[in-house]
Order: C-alpha cells, then sequence, then structure tokens
C-alpha cells in the first residue's frame, strides 16, 4: 500500500510538472546586441515582460556580436538550425526572404500603421519585417562655424542646394581653420558606405539599380545622373575637401576636435558629440537635384522559416511593438523611436527635443536602399566603386565596370526570382 | 694582434646586440603598445597612437578597461572555453598525429605512400573549401551524452575539437622527425622482442620532444585563434571562444580601450604557452629546419 502511494504520488508530480512544462511553449530569440550592455537589459526586459505576459509562449534568447551575426544566421540557415525570432539588418531582409531563411510576419497591421517607413521590411508586397527603431543622417556643425563663414542655416523645407553645399565647403576650405571642410566617413567602411552615400547618388537622379524591375543596374548607376555624382564625388576629394584615405581615429573625434567643418553622421554619434559641441547642430541632408535623401532602415525583426511556432513568434514581435519599449530603446542607445507617440515619450527625439530633427529627416528625407536580394551583392559593388572614384578613379568606366558586374549577379541568380 | 682580437670581439658583440636589440624591440613594440593602452582611456589612447606616448604608461592611467571589459562580456568563460578546446586538441592531435607518422615510417603496408600522399595534399586544401560540407556533416552526426541518443553537434566543445585532432602538416612534422631517428634504435628494440606499441612508448616518444614542443605550440596557435569555424557552429554564448568574443567590443563606436585590455588578457594563455616550451621549440627547429 505504501509503495503504491508513493508511486501514484510521484506520478501525480510528474504529469503536474510536465502540465506546467507543457503550458508554456519554448521560443527562441537570436539578437545582435551582445557586448551592449544597455541594449541587452532593454531586450530581455521585453521578453520578461512577454513570458509574464501570457501562458502560451516562453522565448529564450542568445545574443551575437553584431559583427558576427550574419555569418551566424547563414551558417544556421545551412544547417537548418535557425532559432523561431531573429533580427536582421533591413537591406538584408529581402534576401533572407528570398533564400528562404524567413517568412512572412503575420501581426496586427493597424498596430504598424503609424510606423516610419524605414522600419517597415516589406518584400514583395509582403511585411517579413519590423523595426522598433530607424537611424538617420544628418550633416553635423557647429552654429558658431556657420556664423563664421556667413552661412544660411539650411532647414528641411529649404535645404541647401548643390551650389550651396559646395559653397559652404569652399568657404570653410578657404577659412585655414580645418584640415579638411568635409568628413564624409570614409574610414567606415562596410555598409556605411552604401547607407550613407547612395543617398547622394539618389539625389543626383541615379541609383544603384534600376528599381522598376530590379533587374538592371544600366541607366541607373551608369546614366547622365549618375556620372554627375561621380564627378562631384571625386572632387570633394581631388579639390582637397575631403580625404579619401582617413585615419579611423579621425572619423571618432576629428569633427569633435575641429579638424573638419561639416562631418555626415548618423543620430547614434549625437549623444555624445552634443556633449563635447556644444553649439552642435544637425543640417539637413543637401538637395542635388532630386530632393534631399538619406538611407532608412535598421534593424528588424522577423519569423524564420523553419519555425514551428510562427503564430507565437509574431505574438512576441507585436508584444514588443508597444511605444514604452521603442522609447526604452531611444532613450537607451539614441535611436530614432518608430512612432510619433514613442518619439513623444522620449528624452531626445519629442517636440523640441535635441535630437528631434533626426525624426522629421527620418520621416521626410529617408529612402530605403533597393528592396532586392541582390542588394547584398549590389552594395558591395557600390562600396567598391565610390572608393575608386574617391582615389582618382575614371568616373564613367568605374560606373559602367559596377553596372556590369551588379548586372552580371543578378544573372547569374537568374534574375533572383522566388526560389 | 693579442691586443686587437678583444677588441673586435668586442665591437663583434656590440653589433650582434644591437641588432638583435633592435629585432626584439620591433618584436616587442606592438605588444606594449597593447598593454600601454590597454591603461588609457578612448580619447587619450586615440590621441597618443601619433607619438611615442603611446608605448609609455602616461596620462590618465588605471585599470578600469579591464573592469568594464569583464563587464561587457563573459571574458573569463570565453578564455575558460578557448582553452579548453585548444588544450584537448593539442593533446588528441599529438597522440593521434604521432601514431599515424610512426605508421607511415616504421610500419610496412600496403599503399603506405599513397596515403601519405594524399594526407600532405591537403595541406593545399584551405580550411574554407571544407567549411560548408563539414558543417552540414556536423549538423547531423549522431551523440550518445547524458540526453542519450541525439542527432547534431553543433553547439557543443566536440564539434570544435574533432575535426582538428589530425591534421596533413602535423602528420608531416612527425614523419620528418622520425625520419631523423636513428634506425639501429628501432632494429635494436625489435630484436630485443619489443612490440611495436612499446616501441612507440619507450624508445620513440621520450626522443621526440623537440617535435612535440613544435606541434603543440604550432597546434595551439591555430585553435587558439579558431574564429570562422566557432562561428559558423556555436551560436549558444557557454560555447564561445575568444576570437569571437572579440566581437563583442566592436560595436558601433569601438571601446579601444576595453579591446585592448582584452587582448592583453587573452594574450597571456598564448604567450604562457610558448614560454613553457620555447626551448624545446626552438631546439626542434634547428633540428628539423622547419620555420614557425
Amino acid at each position: 500500500m505504501k509503495h503504491a502511494l508513493l508511486t501514484s504520488g510521484a506520478l501525480m508530480a510528474a504529469l503536474a510538472w510536465g502540465g506546467a512544462a507543457a503550458a508554456q511553449t519554448d521560443l527562441t530569440m537570436w539578437y545582435h546586441g551582445a557586448g551592449n550592455e544597455v541594449e541587452s537589459k532593454i531586450v530581455h526586459q521585453i521578453i520578461d515582460d512577454f513570458n509574464a505576459s501570457q501562458s502560451d509562449w516562453k522565448v529564450s534568447l542568445q545574443s551575437f556580436p553584431q559583427a558576427a551575426y550574419n555569418d551566424s544566421v547563414t551558417a544556421a540557415a545551412l544547417a537548418g538550425n535557425l532559432p523561431d525570432i531573429l533580427d536582421m539588418d533591413g537591406p538584408n531582409m529581402p534576401n533572407w526572404a528570398w533564400a528562404g531563411y524567413i517568412q512572412p510576419l503575420n501581426i496586427d497591421q493597424s498596430k504598424i500603421a503609424n510606423f516610419l517607413p524605414g522600419t517597415k521590411g516589406i518584400y514583395d508586397g509582403k511585411l517579413y519585417s519590423i523595426g522598433l527603431w530607424d537611424a538617420a543622417i544628418a550633416l553635423y556643425t557647429r552654429q558658431s562655424t556657420l556664423d563664421m563663414l556667413g552661412l544660411r542655416t539650411p532647414t528641411l523645407d529649404h535645404p541647401w542646394s548643390k551650389d550651396e553645399f559646395m559653397a559652404a565647403l569652399k568657404a570653410a576650405k578657404d577659412s585655414g581653420k580645418f584640415d579638411y571642410a568635409f568628413d564624409p566617413g570614409m574610414a567606415w567602411t562596410g555598409e556605411w558606405y552604401p547607407y550613407a552615400f547612395s543617398p547622394f547618388l539618389q539625389s543626383f537622379g541615379g541609383d544603384i539599380v534600376d528599381r522598376s524591375t530590379y533587374m538592371t543596374a544600366e541607366g541607373a548607376l551608369n546614366g547622365p545622373d549618375a556620372i554627375a555624382f561621380g564627378e562631384w564625388w571625386q572632387s570633394l576629394f581631388k579639390d582637397g575637401y575631403a580625404s579619401a584615405n582617413q585615419d579611423p581615429a579621425d572619423r571618432d573625434s576629428g569633427f569633435i576636435n575641429g579638424k573638419y567643418a561639416f562631418s555626415w553622421n548618423g543620430n547614434w554619434a549625437a549623444v555624445p558629440a552634443m556633449e563635447k559641441v556644444k553649439d552642435l547642430v544637425f543640417l539637413p541632408a543637401p538637395d542635388f537635384g532630386h530632393g534631399p535623401k538619406i538611407g532608412a532602415a535598421s534593424w528588424q525583426f522577423g519569423v524564420s522559416a523553419t519555425s514551428a511556432h510562427p503564430d507565437g513568434a509574431a505574438a512576441f514581435i507585436q508584444f514588443a511593438l508597444q511605444d514604452k519599449y521603442l522609447a526604452a530603446f531611444s532613450d537607451g542607445i539614441g535611436l530614432i523611436p518608430a512612432t510619433t507617440t514613442a518619439a513623444a515619450m522620449t528624452k531626445n527625439y519629442a517636440p523640441g527635443g535635441s535630437l528631434a530633427v533626426f525624426f522629421d529627416y527620418s520621416a521626410q528625407e529617408a529612402m530605403v536602399r533597393p528592396v532586392t536580394p541582390g542588394y547584398v551583392v549590389e552594395s558591395k559593388v557600390f562600396e567598391k566603386a565610390v572608393t575608386d572614384i574617391a582615389n582618382g578613379a575614371d568616373v564613367t568606366d568605374t560606373l559602367d565596370a559596377a553596372v556590369d558586374e551588379i548586372n552580371a549577379d543578378i544573372e547569374k541568380n537568374n534574375g533572383y526570382q522566388k526560389q | 694582434m693579442a691586443r686587437i682580437d678583444p677588441d673586435n670581439r668586442g665591437l663583434r658583440l656590440t653589433v650582434r646586440y644591437t641588432v638583435l636589440t633592435l629585432i626584439a624591440i620591433i618584436f616587442v613594440f606592438p605588444l606594449i603598445f597593447m598593454v600601454m593602452s590597454s591603461l588609457k582611456p578612448d580619447h587619450q589612447l586615440l590621441t597618443d597612437t601619433s607619438s611615442l606616448r603611446a608605448f609609455l604608461p602616461v596620462g590618465d592611467i588605471s585599470v578600469n578597461n579591464y573592469f568594464d571589459a569583464f563587464k561587457r562580456a563573459p571574458v573569463a568563460m570565453f578564455v575558460f572555453n578557448s582553452v579548453l578546446v585548444t588544450g584537448v586538441t593539442v593533446l588528441l592531435s599529438l597522440l593521434v598525429c604521432s601514431l599515424t607518422a610512426f605508421s607511415f615510417v616504421f610500419l610496412r603496408w600496403r599503399g603506405r605512400d599513397l596515403v601519405l600522399a594524399i594526407i600532405l595534399a591537403t595541406l593545399i586544401v584551405p580550411f574554407e573549401t571544407i567549411a560548408i560540407p563539414l558543417l552540414l556533416l556536423s549538423s547531423k552526426l549522431p551523440w550518445i551524452g547524458l540526453h542519450g541518443l541525439t542527432w547534431g553537434w553543433l553547439n557543443s566543445y566536440r564539434v570544435q575539437i574533432v575535426p582538428f585532432i589530425a591534421d596533413g602538416l602535423t602528420i608531416f612534422l612527425f614523419v620528418q622527425y622520425f625520419k631523423d631517428l636513428p634506425g639501429e634504435l628501432i632494429e635494436a628494440a625489435r630484436v630485443e622482442g619489443a612490440s611495436w606499441g612499446q616501441i612507440y612508448r619507450r624508445v620513440v616518444m621520450p626522443l621526440s620532444g623537440p617535435v612535440l614542443a613544435t606541434a603543440a605550440i604550432l597546434k595551439f596557435l591555430a585553435m587558439y585563434n579558431q574564429y570562422l569555424w566557432p562561428l559558423m557552429v556555436v551560436q549558444e554564448e557557454g560555447y564561445r571562444p575568444v576570437m569571437v568574443g572579440l566581437q563583442y567590443f566592436f560595436q558601433l563606436n569601438p571601446a579601444w580601450g576595453e579591446i585592448m585590455a582584452y587582448l592583453s588578457l587573452i594574450t597571456i594563455p598564448v604567450l604562457t604557452f610558448y614560454l613553457f616550451l620555447q626551448r624545446a621549440f626552438i631546439a626542434s627547429i634547428a633540428s628539423t629546419g622547419v620555420k614557425g
């Protein structure tokens, strides 16, 4: 009898334990923010809140260092080892969707109706990813520099034209007070180049690829507008306004130390810069003829194609879209919250806040990078082309070669048709 | 003449030591730069790079970067993982590769030369070319452990160890060294009735200190610096090695002081291991003509 009681007791305990364990289905999530204490804290907070808010799903996190993240995801996709939820850099999303790493994101569309356009990862007409924040670029300078050089302060409604921008650079150079008039950020190789410099090309009227079909770069990257961009870009270095070979240390601190009059930089660098430069101002992008442009799309969340629980993964992502989390990320790491309501909750992006202009730039100037699986190759071809042009290569030949390389890649991948 | 010789000797020594000192400085300065930079705040570190101050403990000196490095990443765990994976791989590699080489040099079997040639041919195949097939294979291998039979080796120590136990270079080093051992010793042992196992343990290995040190150091460095493979096969933080951990410090604005502190810390096991084996390593280079 005693033995029977013990057995039934153990059985009941096992059932109870099993029932509790089965109550919440495990979901795995990968995130690119390892090494960033603030970011990790916020992500963990969202996960803890989500896990406590319902009894169906339990998310567990695995963080990766950003520089190793894409390679890890690609390897895991090959090995069939992707998590349920993963984040991705916006311009990579089409490639990952095309390659079958991620699936369309099934969340309530009304929840993201007021999100900044750059935060929505839409490919082939479907939403694949959504970002809690965006990033934006501005032309950093000092108010005292503008005053000293007698320059008009450009605004979003009335940005500098190409001629005004070049006149500003010339005035800065002629003043003799700076090593270089302009710091485009040449030391930040990699995705910075297409993110930061292709908007100049687009403002000239060109593009990395023909967005009407995404089947060719012919005409977009080597047409008259693109060649005009290339000649202007080369003149920055040839005429001594900028350095093609920048020391990384100068990129980090050159503007702050007064080496440059103007610096092309992102909102993520704004808070530390403001602490050191008291009269820092953030000017909108110059208009080179087709409107002022800046890049868009930062890191976004999506659901892996192999997830056995896409509804749970989507439920978590939808949960994370609350304004309080958008605001927490913004306050924590200086990013632009995806909605105006979240911006109003932040210290820097609330109306009248010191970085509020970035929200406006993101809303009105931002243009996503080409939404095509081929972008991962096109971005590298563009990076090489602008590097070569900056170093004195023939503009037309370089852009023609870049077009050939992009077109060859598109052809090799059968036009990046759906697999 | 009797008065000139000592002078010449003194001059020769002076020149020799001057040249050696200069060479030593060239090799040591990067390490000094790393350690000195690890003691400075970022803004000073970047400013100092343009002068000799970069090599001196001057300015705002502290160990804050070390504390911050430990706060940013589980440094001790990464070092432990690397030392464990590297140590086990080195030991198993020395055993397996020396046994393989022993078989090639001392045993007579059909196809021996062909197999050795194939193994040596693998030296010209870069790891990157086999990384993806190896990944696919590793993700499907069976394993019997605490949880019974499981499939897939990803996220484990074994997936970082097993593929690197045997390699062409280490086998080649042992083969070359064993060939130079006096054949009379082996023959004498055979005449005395020793088995091949006894010859391996009692005759060959006790004479192989230099090649063991060389193979160990080369393997240690290769394993300790592993980046691509662990990046591909380890998604769980608990198994990550030091080189993947280094990426934790490359944020949008890299924390250079913390990077230098981290590098200083992860260099300690390498230096310790090298100093421990350097005498045998140098003896091995002198005797085999292999340059590291």
